[in-house]
């Protein structure tokens, strides 16, 4: 573990002059008592700076999105520390759970359980200008702002208002998703594997979506995924996860090309290349 | 490669809405799979990939309705058969299905060993409970899953495994097409290739004799097929060799696609992904001219009035265009 601090301390110098975002120590969760017991994250350490795009990989129950879950705060940890801009987060009330939530949205992977589906578009849309505070703006000014969050995500408000979200494709609901953060403006954004459920076309749009958005807010984008592949192209830093800990992490360009770590090797073998020979032998 | 396997002719399906709409999701499709082939089908959601693949079995429900074509397995015309005795005659035995929710196909109050005494019953009523045990055991050896697995439910499998075990029970009476639809797709990257390499071992055993692999992860298809096939709002626009596909498409469509390739290699951060702007035609009423028209950067006047038809280079590479193969090469290089 302490190599893989060290290491992560050197990739990581060009974000050091940043300050922290949010940052974690020793967080662990476990999940059950006794036999039943899962350690579900295990005493892991992270620093997420401000405007870093930052991945976190692994396998199906390495303890990703439970992970996301404490960043989101939906579930406590069992110990460990959690720092918000260098404080220690508190969302023990529900209100303070909110104004925690105000700047820190999430973006799930099935797009189709993550709207309300009584809501018509527009109210989804309008009750994220109400979470910034906008009750009171004028009805003009909100309908400029929802036109403004649509066009960006390349969707027509025009066509949306009066529809239902279920009334839409997976693709479209993923950027509706996208336009509900381009409003919210959130200061960290945690998207859970947003691109798993749609096809590679409607993927490339979701990503460029994504990278202009935090060019836009400047937001800390921290990005769950599977695919290796997708960590790679997109992300400044990369966490690797393996049953609960981080055994790998660092600049995208380290990690990825010159992998330390057995698992890292592992992940990135069974990766199908168009460049290099795949190795069905190794499974 | 050998003699057809199957053989696919002007294919045109449609489903009926419950306005009495017809929506053509699979138009005027002909296709050829040789003995040993592996053919995969590439295209975004919503272009008739897996519509294909349930019309290719014959096997018809409403809403989907054969409107014309011919399918012609190992000889044998399926059209114009009854559903039940496709059912009976060619489904598990001729053709064999994997669908998208395979993982979700097995009943979690049965043990595994009875999909697959249900399987064989319903082809062969003779065989005793001893045989097919045997088999089944016999099967689950060759291809690298443990026998025990006969005598578990769905529920204590994991995802990788329940999809290995599916596969294993529809190619258990040795079908000679496999239809494979999207069956990694909801899988981590380890029980991925751990499904890739058990469908290589069933081609290679003779187990099954040609595979049909859907999906729209490129780098996969590359990998696992011998030829890709890319489909656009129910037609198919090109069909070439995985090498020429991958690193060599004509078709603007299927060049776009090959622009969304993403594999952790270096280089491919400095790539910029292209994304193909716009979504497909509405298939209610499709557009008279060319169905890619509309997000095809180079489309004239021309191309959205008249139909584009196939343009055959060689004896395993198509596409549909109105442009020459040259005149595309040029309009590429000129950007």
């Amino acid at each position: 573990m302490d190599k893989t601090e060290k290491q992560y301390a050197n990739n990581r110098s060009s974000f050091d002059g940043k300050d922290l975002c949010l940052s974690g120590k020793g967080i662990t969760k476990i999940f059950g008592v006794g036999n039943k017991k899962c350690v579900a994250v295990d005493n892991v350490d992270f620093e997420f700076h401000e405007g870093e795009f930052v991945s976190i990989v692994g396998e199906s129950g390495s303890g990703k999105t439970t992970l996301s879950k404490i960043l989101l705060g939906l579930i406590n940890t069992t110990e460990g520390e959690i720092r918000f801009h260098g404080k220690p987060r508190d969302i023990s009330t529900a209100k303070k759970k909110k104004e925690y939530w105000k700047s820190t949205q999430a973006i799930f992977q099935d797009p189709f359980s993550s709207f309300n589906m009584f809501n018509k578009i527009d109210t989804i849309l309008l009750d994220c200008l109400n979470m910034r505070g906008m009750h009171c703006s004028d009805k003009a000014e909100k309908t400029r702002l929802m036109i403004e969050a649509c066009n960006f995500v390349n969707l027509k408000f025009e066509e949306l208002t009066n529809k239902y979200p279920f009334e839409l494709s997976g693709g479209q609901m993923q950027r509706l998703m996208i336009a509900r953060i381009f409003l919210l403006k959130p200061k960290i954004l945690i998207a859970d594997e947003p691109t798993s459920m749609i096809d590679a076309c409607s993927r490339a749009t979701i990503l460029d979506m994504l990278l202009k958005l935090r060019e836009e807010i400047g937001m800390t984008v921290i990005f769950i995924t599977h695919d290796i592949g997708l960590a790679y192209y997109i992300s400044d830093s990369v966490f690797i996860m393996e049953r609960g800990k981080i055994v790998e992490s660092g600049y995208a360009d380290d990690v990825i090309l010159h992998p330390k770590a057995a698992y890292t090797k592992r992940l990135i073998d069974d990766v199908p290349k168009i460049h290099e020979v795949w190795d069905l032998s190794t499974v | 490669m050998g003699r057809p396997m199957l053989e696919v002719k002007g294919l045109s399906t449609k489903y009926v809405t419950r306005f009495k709409e017809n929506v053509y999701a699979v138009d005027n499709v002909s296709l050829t799979l040789d003995e040993g082939e592996s053919l995969g089908i590439a295209g975004e959601s919503g272009c008739g990939k897996s519509t294909l693949a349930l019309s290719l079995m014959g096997y018809y429900f409403a809403p989907l309705h054969y409107v014309k074509g011919e399918i012609i397995v190992d000889g044998k015309n399926l059209s114009g058969i009854n559903p039940d005795e496709i059912r009976k005659s060619i489904l598990g035995t001729e053709i064999a299905y994997i669908p998208q929710s395979a993982m979700n196909a097995l009943n979690p109050t049965q043990k595994v060993l009875h999909f697959i005494e249900d399987v064989i019953h319903a082809h062969d009523p003779s065989m005793s409970k001893k045989e097919i045990c045997g088999l089944a055991e016999e099967r689950f050896e060759t291809l690298g899953l443990s026998p025990d697995v006969l005598n578990k439910h769905s529920v204590e499998l994991s995802g990788g495994m329940k999809q290995r075990t599916v596969i294993a029970i529809s190619t258990i009476l040795s079908p000679k097409v496999l239809i494979a639809d999207e069956p990694s797709s909801a899988l981590d990257v380890t029980s991925q290739k751990m499904v890739i390499k058990m469908l290589r071992n069933l081609m290679e055993k003779g187990f099954i004799k040609s595979m049909i692999f859907i999906t729209h992860e490129l780098p996969l298809l590359y990998n696992v097929t011998d030829r890709i096939m890319v489909m656009y709002a129910g037609r198919i626009v090109e069909n070439g060799t995985a090498k020429e596909m991958v690193f060599d498409p004509i078709h603007p469509y299927s060049k776009g696609l090959m622009n969304s390739i993403i594999v952790p290699e270096s280089g491919i951060r400095s790539n910029k992904l292209t994304a193909i702007p716009g979504t497909p035609p509405n298939l209610k009423n499709p557009p008279s001219g060319c169905r890619f028209a509309d997000r095809c950067q180079f489309a004239s006047e021309e191309c959205r009035i008249s139909d584009p038809k196939i343009q055959i280079l060689n004896s395993k590479r198509e596409y549909r265009c109105r442009f020459s193969e040259t005149e595309l090469r040029e309009l590429y290089f000129h950007g």
